[in-house]
């Protein structure tokens, strides 16, 4: 999967299509199980969208290519939409994500690299992500390999003390190999992340870690993708690209309501949302 | 203490001097270093007192101060072994083990990465620094975790002999050191296997089982009752877990009483571990010599020794009181 920035036009309409279909998968897989975290998987869906089916060299078939891009999902509890890109790019076979949550089955409820090829780390416990990022980076600039590292992050999961301690970390050892996302939604489970413990102003946070910063509406093709190609030119400093989204985007009556933080769409949820889907897409 | 410990009780010479299981670290990871090139080490902020030190001089590009940081630290090794590095991370046992255990549990034994976490200044025998730098619950914080190896060396000649044998080793596991000088207690043909005692004698009345600085004192103190009647043996577990099963049953088979000793809690330690497996599967009369659920303090390290009761002397009243003798 290679950038195709010549045709970007073209790369959007396939990237918006197959958001669309993550959404449906991700919804689908949190139905069945009937648990799950629902706005923060699809808040995401688009930047991880255009990770996996354009911007991130990898092969499906061979999940341990030495020369593949990683994808860390520090916010692991967004695992349904890491399972729904893995599953559609081919890692696995797309029936099994209704396995999610089932005893025995690969797609544990947070992401576990031992049961399932195509996740780099087990992830779940908030705030340690970026710290094994930063290993990999580090690994990878070792090695004298080009690929790069994507760690996705969430809005209050930098509240995690760790996370700063990671980043001073990336900037030490100017990790410009690496290239951190946090996926500003807002909302966490108590409640507005400006109510539960405000993490503003995150822009001038990161940059004085040493971070060059990239801020961008993360629902924006253009935007996403151009992020991207910017952080991969930039020299001797990690980037962080600051995501604004919409917590449950996608699906008019989850959006932007943090009681859908941890919850899975009841069937009749379900059908509702795939009309609206299926209409807006 | 040293010329004592050299006694007839052990299978052949010990040719080695005094020396602090650290110090035998530093040496032994240069060593690997100039061996094997995937070898990287991270510390935070304590590679003088790490004697990870050594390694950083040698080969600065393998090294990473990750700062005053275990959390970051532990998590960044786990990165670096998924680039299919050997990292070796570093710090006081209290830091390595309590500030940084959920990054252990999660990022390190979830995945079962090849992560060597080798802490320094285990037990009280860290002396002046007091409670806030003594490990006492180490053992048991790290023993808990799935998919971990637990190791602590009783003298230099065998955390040398840990560190080359856990770099062939696949897997997390956790290496206790200490900041005190030991004696050399381990013979010059010894040769450490993950997962075996070492056993120096095999006693009919009573048999010691310590790990790390508490094996030269078993030894000690096996002496002194070996004067006195009493056929003290000494086993030394230095692999905590996967705890040697088979030895363990002999010498509980072998003696009425069974004395366990750590410079630790004993509260889900070495002393814990030999009574769970014993309390299934041989019911043994059982003793532990350890620190009775308490926190450390400033002293020398012969002081508190002595204060928590960690002596041979204690040892050899334990034993006496326990045989009714």
């Amino acid at each position: 999967m290679k950038d195709s920035r010549g045709c970007r036009e073209r790369d959007i309409t396939f990237l918006k299509a197959q958001a669309k279909l993550v959404r449906v998968e991700i919804l689908k897989m949190l139905a069945v199980a009937g648990s799950g975290h629902t706005g923060g998987s699809l808040s995401a869906a688009d930047i991880v969208t255009a990770l996996y089916f354009s911007k991130m060299r990898h092969r499906p078939d061979n999940p341990s290519w030495r020369e593949r891009d990683r994808f860390i999902l520090s916010k692991g509890h967004a695992a349904p939409l890491l399972y729904a890109v893995l599953a559609m790019t081919g890692y696995f076979d797309i029936s099994m994500l209704k396995t999610l949550r089932k005893l025995g089955s690969p797609l544990q409820g947070h992401p576990c690299s031992r049961a399932l090829p195509g996740v780099e780390i087990s992830t779940g416990s908030l705030g340690q992500g970026l710290s094994v990022s930063n290993g990999i980076a580090i690994g990878l600039k070792m090695d004298n390999l080009s690929s790069r590292v994507y760690c996705l992050l969430g809005d209050g999961e930098i509240q995690e003390g760790q996370v700063w301690e990671a980043a001073m970390t990336a900037a030490h050892y100017r990790l410009d190999n690496l290239c951190a996302i946090v996926d500003l939604n807002g909302l966490q489970i108590d409640g507005p992340v400006s109510k539960v413990k405000a993490i503003e102003p995150v822009a001038s946070k990161w940059s004085a870690f040493g971070w060059n910063v990239i801020e961008i509406d993360g629902h924006n093709w253009e935007e996403i993708l151009n992020a991207f190609d910017e952080a991969e030119t930039v020299k001797g400093k990690p980037s962080v690209v600051l995501a604004r989204t919409i917590k449950g985007k996608g699906v008019s009556f989850f959006e932007g309501k943090v009681e859908y933080h941890g919850v899975a769409p009841t069937q009749e949820e379900l059908e509702r949302a795939l009309k609206e889907l299926e209409v807006n897409g | 203490m040293d010329k004592r410990l050299h006694s007839t009780e052990q299978k052949t010479g010990v040719k080695e001097e005094a020396i602090a299981t650290r110090d035998a670290y530093g040496e032994a990871l240069l060593e690997l270093g100039k061996e094997r090139k995937d070898v990287v080490v991270l510390d935070a902020d304590l590679s003088g007192s790490t004697k990870t030190g050594k390694f950083a001089k040698a080969f600065p590009d393998r090294f990473f101060n990750i700062g005053i940081a275990e959390q970051d630290m532990v998590g960044t090794a786990a990165g670096l072994a998924l680039s299919g590095k050997l990292p070796f991370a570093s710090t006081f046992a209290v830091f390595e083990t309590g500030r940084a255990w959920e990054q252990i549990r999660q990022a390190v034994c979830y995945s079962n990465l090849n992560v060597k976490l080798v802490a320094t200044h285990g037990g009280i025998s860290v002396g002046e620094d007091g409670a806030s730098h003594q490990a006492t619950e180490d053992v048991t914080l790290m023993r808990v975790l799935p998919n971990m190896t637990v190791i602590v060396p009783s003298d230099g000649y065998e955390t040398r002999q840990v560190i080359n044998a856990i770099a062939d080793y696949y897997g997390p596991v956790y290496v206790r050191l200490g900041r005190a000088k030991v004696p050399a207690v381990m013979p010059d043909d010894y040769e450490f296997t993950i997962g075996k005692a070492y056993t120096f004698y095999m006693g009919r009345d009573a048999n010691i089982v310590a790990m790390g600085i508490m094996v030269s004192i078993a030894l000690e103190a096996a002496k002194i009752l070996k004067q006195e009647g009493i056929d003290t043996g000494v086993v030394n577990m230095s692999t905590v877990k996967p705890l040697d099963t088979e030895t363990l049953l002999n010498t509980a088979k072998a003696c009425r009483l069974i004395v366990t000793a750590e410079e630790h809690s004993i509260i889900g330690g070495l002393g814990s571990a030999v009574s769970e497996f014993l309390s299934e599967n041989h019911p043994t009369y059982l003793y532990r010599i350890g620190i009775k659920d308490a926190f450390g303090c400033s002293g020398t390290p012969e002081e508190l020794l002595k204060l928590y009761g960690l002596t041979a002397d204690d040892i050899v009243r334990t034993i006496k009181e326990a045989l009714g003798r």
